[in-house]
């Protein structure tokens, strides 16, 4: 794998964010609101709910966490689809870019713009609602790492699919966090849901690590296990997703399909 | 005009070499056991009417299309076996295939180059936009430019990592006569200086015998007749190279009869 590959597709979208106010602004804006938002909710039922309960880790902390993991998300798939948008992929795919090289690229900006979306979200959600860190303890880091590794996953999992069904495919993509966060127990413990979506949360990795926050923040223990299965899980999807988009970018090669791909030709 | 080529020439190294080349779609072949060389320094131009299978050989060559059977060496490089090596070796402009018009040209050439891992970037840039005559365009985004500026940047890009084999699809359709004459005489200078062999598509005939060396003519996913432009219509009884092109088109059979 030659890093410089890598590189030039995560600067080309550097040049992109530069250049662009539509693109740079919804990396941070709409994850601000959610903070704001969210903060004022989490305040409103701290003051009509019991003296005890504090919503801010377990609401305003839920959102930010799963704000992260859909812009970690969303990092790999917008460098994807601009490649879709500006009929790019004979130029990238006729060139000595490996497989590898391009998802890396994917990865590397996915990098940078979640962790700008991150930074935001942190000051704001600590500074204005007063979010203290120390009830996830050092665990914290692990829960976003676990975080992050699932939305890679997913974000090249999202591109593999618009890659074999069409540009016009990407509206499958946009609304899988949705679909995903009833299974993932983002704002109630997994015993909330029917055994049926309960085994669909085992498989998701997303619901181990907001699990082990409302149990932290509950004041509880949580077995740091459960989490390092949680991240195993997500290390897998991850292999999962690749190998999904190569055996996709094969058959494309087979088909014709990278060369006339805007033609929408090959089903 | 250019010095002529011999046809398949054994002592000239070979850029380019493609061996039984079929490619098929649900049983049907659209590219049937086509070979052919380039020769390093060599401009060859490969003609055919529209569907005779050049732009699907050229994708098989860009590795962006698999072939049912045959083989694409690039220089000594097996494509299917060393796919980046290979087209490290290789660059391509396409009137189908612009560079992203939201990026400017520096940023396209700079992305390009890092991706085909050229030394010395920034000064191959200023060397490229200076050869190209791009410098006042540096910072303009090829979205804009017009379609002469623009195919002067795919072209740039196209040479970015001095290739040893450089394909281009139709590089001159849309462009003025005298835009185009001057894109021809860059390409003719590239085969003159570097090291790299062309593969030239073009429908205009008045071009491909002032630039090629040689010719491949191709109907019906097959090579029907292969030779020097300048001397091939006479040898079919043919008055120009647009009227073998015409009579290739129209009545490839009665060529194959030949």
């Amino acid at each position: 794998m030659h890093l410089h590959r890598a590189a030039a597709v995560a600067l080309r979208h550097y040049y992109l964010l530069r250049g662009s106010l539509a693109r740079f602004l919804p990396l941070f804006a709409w994850v601000a609101i959610d903070m704001v938002l969210w903060g004022f909710m989490s305040r409103y039922l701290n003051t009509v709910t019991s003296q005890e309960y504090n919503f801010v880790p377990v609401l305003l902390g839920a959102v930010l966490l799963w704000d992260f993991f859909i812009r970690v998300m969303q990092g790999v798939t917008m460098v994807f689809f601009e490649d879709v948008w500006s009929r790019n992929f004979l130029n990238m795919f006729a060139s000595p870019l490996t497989i590898s090289e391009y998802l890396g690229g994917l990865v590397l900006s996915s990098i940078a713009t979640s962790t700008l979306g991150l930074l935001v979200m942190l000051v704001l959600a600590s500074t204005v609602f007063g979010l203290s860190f120390a009830a996830y303890g050092v665990l914290f880091v692990p829960f976003l790492l676990v975080l992050f590794l699932f939305g890679i996953a997913l974000g090249i999992f999202g591109c593999a699919l618009v890659l074999r069904l069409g540009p016009a495919s990407e509206w499958f993509v946009w609304p899988i966090p949705a679909l995903l966060s009833p299974f993932a127990g983002v704002f109630y413990p997994l015993s909330t849901l029917p055994a049926w979506m309960q085994a669909v949360s085992h498989l998701l990795p997303p619901s181990y690590v907001f699990e082990g926050m409302r149990t932290l923040a509950a004041g509880g223990a949580f077995q740091v296990s459960t989490l390092l299965w949680g991240a195993g899980l997500a290390v897998v999807e991850i292999l999962l997703a690749c190998a999904f988009f190569t055996r996709v970018h094969r058959q494309a090669v087979r088909t014709g399909l990278i060369a006339r791909y805007s033609a929408e030709s090959v089903s | 005009m250019r010095a002529m080529v011999t046809v398949g020439r054994a002592d000239v190294p070979k850029v380019l070499s493609v061996a039984k080349l079929r490619k098929e779609y649900g049983g049907k072949a659209a590219v049937e056991g086509v070979s052919f060389e380039v020769g390093r320094g060599e401009i060859v131009g490969l003609l055919g009417p529209n569907g005779a299978g050049k732009t699907t050989t050229i994708n098989m060559v860009l590795g962006v299309l698999q072939p049912t059977s045959g083989t694409i060496h690039i220089q000594d490089l097996d494509l299917a076996a060393q796919r980046s090596a290979a087209l490290a070796l290789t660059n391509f402009a396409a009137v189908y295939s612009p560079l992203p018009g939201n990026l400017s040209v520096y940023q396209n050439l700079r992305v390009f180059g890092l991706i085909y891992g050229v030394k010395s970037l920034g000064a191959r840039i200023a060397e490229l936009l200076e050869q190209f005559d791009l410098v006042k365009y540096r910072d303009v985004k090829c979205g804009v430019l017009s379609s002469g500026e623009q195919t002067r940047v795919a072209l740039a890009k196209a040479m970015l990592n001095r290739p040893h084999l450089l394909l281009l699809d139709e590089p001159t359709a849309s462009l003025d006569p005298a835009t185009a004459r001057d894109i021809r005489a860059r390409i003719r200078e590239f085969a003159a200086r570097d090291t790299g062999g062309v593969l030239w598509t073009s429908h205009n005939m008045y071009e491909v015998e002032e630039v090629c060396d040689r010719v491949l003519f191709l109907a019906r996913g097959r090579v029907l007749l292969e030779g020097n432009p300048r001397t091939l219509p006479g040898e079919h009884g043919q008055a120009s190279l647009e009227e073998l092109f015409i009579t290739v088109a129209r009545e490839p059979l009665a060529l194959e009869q030949r």
